[in-house]
């Protein structure tokens, strides 16, 4: 087998990686706020957040372009005062990945912390708990089930991702193209092995996510 | 030991809403509120142990302003011991870890093994050593309840506010975990505040006793 499959598995997986860490991050956090919070447009935030769910993933890569590309209003500004670049880099994969598999970890987070009973939380602050020891001692252990299984699904996702990459980060062998553009790159160049290799991997490694995903829901609740 | 109470709160859930306005000054050691469900008694020792931030009126204990308008000490700092309804016990936590929970600072909880002259003392004083190890979904009814009181207790809070405590409870265990409420206040000295709608606990603990009704103290 020829090492690029290696070589693309490897980027996928760091790619897939990064965009799950800063996931874990960013939708702990929503699903936390959602769940918790009552404040005006929280309906109307709920919704852009899930947004990517449903939108073409062509869309969000657009959408990714208008503001990070090199003319974009933050891509302009990274590029001028710090000289960052994020188009066409893997680093701008892993912006693509992240917000294409957001929405996935966020609704488990919120789903997770709004099952944690509030009365433990109130009970945390009797006892003496300021708010962030509520959260790493009774919210978070009891939402982390729920919410690490959210994480392996948008690993997965993050890990199939394809139009928003694309477009983002283009299909630069060894640097940005990913597992799921080399599939489409190897099949459209006719090379039938590889692309049955590809597949093969992607299929496998998916496979292993979910099955996790769903050791995780089953355990201890 | 006083309470000065004054509390407005406008709750409202599914397009109703619930007024309450509840008005008492109390200095007897032991003060039951007594009321139907549903008359605003949870809301209002919420109110006083900090858990719902009143739309309006002042909260002091021994002359300490608790709430006047706005939040003076957060439920974090007034230290008082409270036992909920269903006694709120940290389900993934063992009845060692469950009391020793308010001794630790920081972002841990205590280790399984957790120790320390009060948590042993209190896990003593109610007969807990011997469950010592299990979690919470383990145990007896009067168990739970007393791993939940001795939880409330290590902190040496400055009184005791108990929501319904027997109300979880069968009706043979009650009679015998209101005995033990007895002769534990009676050892300790410590200040209650409790709530409930059992016209028994009413009669057994309330030196001084407060009708409660449609979210209003009545005469």
């Amino acid at each position: 087998m020829d090492s690029s499959a290696w070589i693309a598995l490897a980027l996928s997986l760091k790619v897939a990686g990064c965009a799950t860490g800063l996931n874990l991050i960013l939708g702990m956090a929503a699903g936390f706020v959602l769940a918790r919070k009552r404040f005006p447009g929280r309906d109307l935030l709920d919704a852009a957040l899930t947004l990517p769910m449903v939108l073409p993933p062509t869309v969000l890569g657009y959408y990714l372009l208008v503001v990070i590309g090199k003319r974009g209003w933050l891509g302009s500004w990274l590029y001028e005062t710090l000289g960052i670049n994020l188009i066409f880099t893997w680093q701008g994969a892993v912006i693509a990945a992240t917000l294409v598999a957001f929405p996935l970890v966020h609704k488990a987070a919120r789903a997770a912390f709004e099952n944690v009973d509030p009365q433990l939380e109130n009970a945390a602050r009797v006892l003496g708990l300021g708010e962030w020891a509520v959260f790493f001692r009774v919210s978070l252990p009891m939402a982390w089930n729920g919410i690490l299984a959210g994480v392996l699904l948008a690993f997965a996702r993050a890990l199939g991702e394809f139009g928003a990459t694309l477009m983002v980060a283009g299909s630069i062998p060894g640097k940005t193209q990913t597992l799921s553009i080399a599939v489409y790159e190897a099949v459209q160049a006719g090379q039938d092995s590889t692309a049955n290799t590809l597949v093969l991997i992607t299929s496998i490694v998916c496979v292993a996510v979910l099955l996790s995903a769903g050791r995780l829901s089953k355990a201890r609740t | 030991m006083s309470f000065d109470v004054e509390i407005r709160k406008r709750v409202s859930s599914a397009g109703r809403s619930f007024d309450l306005n509840v008005q008492f000054r109390t200095e007897a050691q032991r003060t039951v509120i007594y009321g139907p469900s549903g008359a605003g008694k949870s809301l209002t020792l919420q109110a006083i142990a900090g858990l719902l931030k009143p739309d309006g009126g002042r909260i002091a204990f021994n002359d300490e302003v608790l709430f006047d308008g706005s939040v003076k000490v957060p439920a974090q700092a007034r230290r008082f011991g409270y036992l909920f309804q269903d006694y709120a016990l940290f389900p993934r936590l063992n009845v060692r870890q469950n009391i020793a929970f308010g001794l630790q600072r920081g972002w841990l909880n205590p280790s399984r093994q957790t120790a320390g002259e009060a948590v042993e003392r209190w896990l003593r004083a109610f007969e807990l050593t011997e469950v010592a190890g299990q979690r919470p979904h383990e145990l007896s009814g009067g168990q739970r309840q007393r791993t939940a009181l001795a939880r409330a207790l290590v902190n040496e809070p400055r009184a005791l506010l108990l929501d319904e405590p027997f109300a979880a409870l069968d009706p043979e265990l009650r009679g015998r975990m209101r005995d033990e409420l007895q002769a534990l206040l009676d050892r300790i000295d410590i200040p209650m505040l409790m709530i409930t709608h059992d016209p028994e606990d009413l009669a057994r603990f309330g030196e001084a006793r407060l009708m409660m009704r449609d979210g209003a103290i009545v005469p």
